[in-house]
């Protein structure tokens, strides 16, 4: 059974100058213990469609599926106190900018011990046990004193240590990490990838990497799902998409690649193809 | 943080030399004979004149005199009332007990009701919720208050003869004060009733009194919110599966509230002034009818101490709303 | 993401300036009331069915023309010596917005003039002006007034310098603070290799990009002015018996307020309506020049 199941998600914000669709007809699935990568440009809807099945949208957007499965149970039909029960704990998502994404009035260790206090019937000395458990396994030295830490006093790249430890307080069945490596230092990025495989591959979970960066894809994924303008328009495992990519849209982002830059600068996609190029030959 | 507040110091005491600068200057650009303003004596002698210029050291270059001035007051010595003979800072502790139960009721107030009123409305950002809140916060913020007061008295007191009109509590209770707080005091006396008393008294003038602060704590709060609830850490909240109640009222107020702290301490300056025009309205007898009073009455003493006392007051509270800043904020704190 | 329609020929500033403050309803209706106070001021002796000071022995508090007793050419009643309290109200809408226009022109002026000079110059002269401002907001505002107008005498002209004194901080430390962003701006220092002086520095390369937090405060001013005016009224410290100023009006019907109530209410629906006015004029204004709100 699949662990994330998604069929024809829609997902409209009603703006001022009328609806707008961000993501249109998306269907995808990820199995336990699989690494799925989303690739797109931005704005190619791969984060909204994560936040929606995750229910964390504002109430302008207006969402619907003909399938929104979790483990089994329907997330579209769920009430929003039985949805809070199982995000966070059974989903855990990381975001882009990790000191952003950490409250700065808060400790870290505050944050970490929240989830723990929410989901689990830990009591205060155990969370405390297990939050130094979690800074140790996503390598921050000298847990102790740091849990009682302000983000400000972290650098990006611990904030992101520290966002992962939250998401991972839980054991969730499923992580999605959306550019989790896009705000950090190019060093700093190849040890928090690492991290995450090497989470991933040791608690058995299912892992969404939703990127822009075909080299992340390349180092991570089993499979990957090519977004454009909140349209699927390609799916396959990653060796396939890398030697043999059907769509035009998904040549055109391998050969954005550093490795195959010619000349100075790289053309922009959308100078070399239309939308009826890259549309002709997406799945639905 | 101890450099931090030792920096707020380093500009409180010019601003407070200014201060007493301003109020020991304003006596001497009264039209008119100081000496008569000072004494409070009319029809003398020229011999008599120069001996209270003597006695009161105004025959003395200005920069001593007020050096003088300034050692006095070090020493608590604000001069001596015209009309109650007694020392000024003896009468400012006497009524300032009045006031400040008055200004911590309006601002306990207009804390209570403008937090949640603006959290509200940043809330259900564009309902006609919002729009109402907002509308009655504008309404407020633009309120001649001492007409609101009269309003008020013309409704509840002459219209429904709910409450009454002027003064702390009803003449039928005495009791020697203790804390200087009525509200405390009535309970401390024991008699029957007496609290209540003092509670129908303080109801309307706080009323007035919080109208503006109401205002603009719930103006503030809103946007502060709503600038708060769009960051990325409001969206991690969401994510760990906290519910609305936590997200807003921990993760995102607690961030929010930075700048509304701010907006509560200037609030102190603003319910000082209020103190002026409803306490006059009241008949409440604090530091802001004591001023008016001083004022109409050429009771320069006492004006010249008010003004210092209360700009002290105000600076008093400004650095602790500093401090307080630095605690809810951890990024000044470290 | 968006698609930005470029149209031909660019609207004129003022134009878009319009599309974004009539986007704001309340800002809208503000403007109008605004425009029908200013109206009645100008054309107060034609507006006004009777003098301001015009009094009648036998109509003493006469009560509104809808209620028992009321005359239709008293339709606001009369006070306690016979004088048509609309009249008056109409007469003193003229002083209300004299007084904010006197207060934010003199506010304005002397408020940037020495802003300019202490974010452009900083150093000593800034620390100086800065300790003064911070002196003079030491105090509330309406007792420093109070006291400044014992000082000169009471008076409406009085009352309007002591409350040009108190709102001027606001426009150096507004004025200041802009200054200080823009002089290091590109802009400015592209002005200054090319050879421009001090003052058209300050005043064409600089002042005017400062403009829109200043045209804000200006309107805030202006209905902080007609507060204080009419408290000061209030008090007895500000326009004298019998100049029909709306705060002097309510200090002379205080002792009626048990018997005729229209004596106390409509001054102070006057003030509260046109401060009304010009506040939800501000907030428009400040949704529309804020260029970062603008945007999202």
């Amino acid at each position: 059974m699949s662990l994330l199941q998604i069929e024809n998600l829609v997902v409209e914000f009603q703006t001022a100058s009328g609806p707008f669709r961000a993501v249109d007809g998306v269907s995808l699935k990820v199995d336990p213990g699989e690494v799925l990568a989303i690739v797109g440009e931005s704005g190619s809807g791969k984060s909204v469609a994560m936040l929606a099945a995750m229910g964390l949208l504002p109430w302008t957007a207006k969402v619907t599926a003909d399938r929104l499965e979790f483990d089994g149970r329907d997330m579209l039909a769920m009430s929003d106190r039985d949805r809070r029960r199982v995000v966070g704990k059974e989903i855990a998502m990381i975001f882009q900018e990790p000191i952003a994404s950490l409250n700065p009035c808060f400790t870290v260790g505050f944050q970490i011990e929240e989830v723990l206090r929410i989901h689990t019937g830990l009591d205060r000395r155990a969370r405390r046990i297990r939050a130094l458990e979690l800074f140790e396994q996503v390598g921050i030295p000298a847990a102790e004193e740091r849990l009682g830490h302000y983000p400000h006093q972290m650098s990006g790249g611990q904030c992101q240590r520290v966002m992962i430890a939250c998401a991972l307080a839980c054991n969730p069945k499923l992580l999605i990490a959306d550019e989790p490596t896009t705000a950090l230092d190019v060093t700093i990025q190849k040890q928090i990838l690492d991290l995450l495989v090497e989470l991933q591959a040791e608690h058995g979970m299912g892992l969404i990497m939703i990127t822009h960066d075909m080299g992340v894809v390349a180092e991570t994924a089993d499979r990957v799902i090519v977004q454009y303008k909140g349209r699927k328009i390609e799916e396959a495992d990653v060796l396939t998409l890398f030697e043999n990519p059907k769509n035009a849209y998904t040549r055109a982002l391998l050969s954005a690649l550093p490795e195959n830059a010619v000349g100075g600068r790289l053309p922009t996609i959308s100078e070399l193809l239309s939308d009826e190029q890259i549309f002709a030959g997406a799945p639905r | 943080m101890l450099r931090f507040l030792l920096g707020r110091l380093a500009v409180l005491v010019p601003t407070f030399l200014g201060v007493s600068l301003i109020a020991f200057s304003f006596i001497r650009l009264l039209p008119g004979d100081p000496v008569m303003l000072m004494s409070g004596e009319r029809a003398m002698s020229p011999e008599r004149h120069a001996q209270v210029m003597h006695d009161l050291g105004l025959d003395r270059p200005f920069y001593i005199q007020y050096f003088d001035y300034l050692g006095s007051i070090l020493q608590g010595d604000l001069g001596t009332s015209i009309v109650t003979k007694r020392p000024v800072f003896d009468d400012f502790l006497s009524l300032f007990p009045a006031t400040l139960e008055l200004s911590l009721c309006a601002i306990i107030l207009a804390i209570c009701l403008g937090i949640p009123a603006g959290m509200l409305a940043a809330v259900k950002r564009g309902t006609w919720l919002d729009q109402s809140v907002m509308g009655v916060a504008l309404v407020g913020y633009s309120m001649p208050i001492f007409w609101w007061g009269l309003l008020l008295i013309i409704f509840f007191s002459g219209y429904l003869g709910w409450t009454p009109v002027s003064g702390r509590i009803s003449l039928m209770y005495f009791f020697p004060p203790v804390t200087g707080f009525m509200l405390i005091d009535s309970l401390l006396s024991g008699q029957e009733g007496a609290f209540r008393s003092a509670l129908t008294y303080l109801i309307l003038p706080t009323v007035v009194l919080a109208t503006i602060p109401l205002a603009v704590i719930a103006r503030q709060t809103r946007s502060a919110m709503l600038e708060v609830l769009g960051e990325d850490y409001v969206r991690t909240a969401r994510a760990k599966g906290l519910s609305p109640f936590r997200v807003i009222g921990v993760h995102a107020l607690r961030n929010a509230m930075i700048p509304v702290i701010t907006t509560i301490g200037l609030q102190v300056g603003v319910l000082l002034a209020g103190a002026i025009l409803t306490e006059t309205i009241f008949s409440w007898p604090g530091i802001g009818k004591w001023m008016v009073d001083a004022v109409f009455k050429r009771d320069y003493a006492v004006v010249q101490g008010g003004l210092l006392l209360i700009a002290a007051i105000i600076m008093l509270v400004n650095l602790l709303v500093d401090l307080t800043y630095g605690l809810v904020n951890p990024r000044i704190r470290h | 993401m968006s698609t930005v329609t470029t149209q031909t020929g660019h609207p004129s500033a003022l134009a878009e300036f319009w599309y974004y403050f009539s986007r704001n309803k309340g800002a809208v209706i503000g403007l109008a009331v605004f425009l029908l106070v200013l109206f009645v001021a100008v054309f107060a002796p034609l507006v006004a069915p009777h003098g301001p000071t015009e009094q009648l022995r036998d109509k003493l508090l006469l009560p509104p023309a809808w209620m028992e007793g009321g005359e239709a050419s008293y339709l606001l009643g009369t006070d306690a010596v016979g004088r048509d309290i609309l009249s008056r109200l109409i007469y003193g809408s003229r002083f209300s917005l004299f007084i904010g226009l006197v207060v934010v022109t003199l506010s304005v002026i002397s408020g940037v003039l020495i802003g300019l000079v202490a974010g452009y110059f900083r150093g000593r002269v800034d620390t100086f002006i800065m300790r003064i401002m911070d002196i003079i907001l030491a105090f509330p505002s309406l007792l420093l007034a109070l006291v400044l107008v014992a000082v000169l005498g009471p008076g409406l002209l009085n009352a309007m310098i002591a409350i040009s004194l108190v709102n001027q901080p606001h426009f150096v430390r507004l004025t200041r603070a802009a200054v200080m962003a823009e002089k290091s701006k590109d802009y400015v220092v592209g002005s200054r290799v090319a050879g421009a002086g001090t003052f058209r520095l300050m005043f064409l390369t600089i002042l005017p990009n400062c403009l829109a937090p200043l045209i804000v405060q200006a309107t805030l001013a202006f209905s902080a002015a007609i507060l204080d005016a009419a408290a000061l009224g209030f008090l007895g410290m500000g326009a004298q018996p019998p100049t029909p100023e709306w705060g002097t009006m309510l200090a002379e019907a205080r002792e009626f307020i048990q018997r005729a109530w229209w004596v106390v209410t409509f001054p102070g629906l006057a003030i509260l309506v046109t401060v009304l006015a010009i506040n939800l004029m501000g907030d428009g204004l400040r949704d529309a020049l804020d260029p970062k709100l603008k945007r999202s």
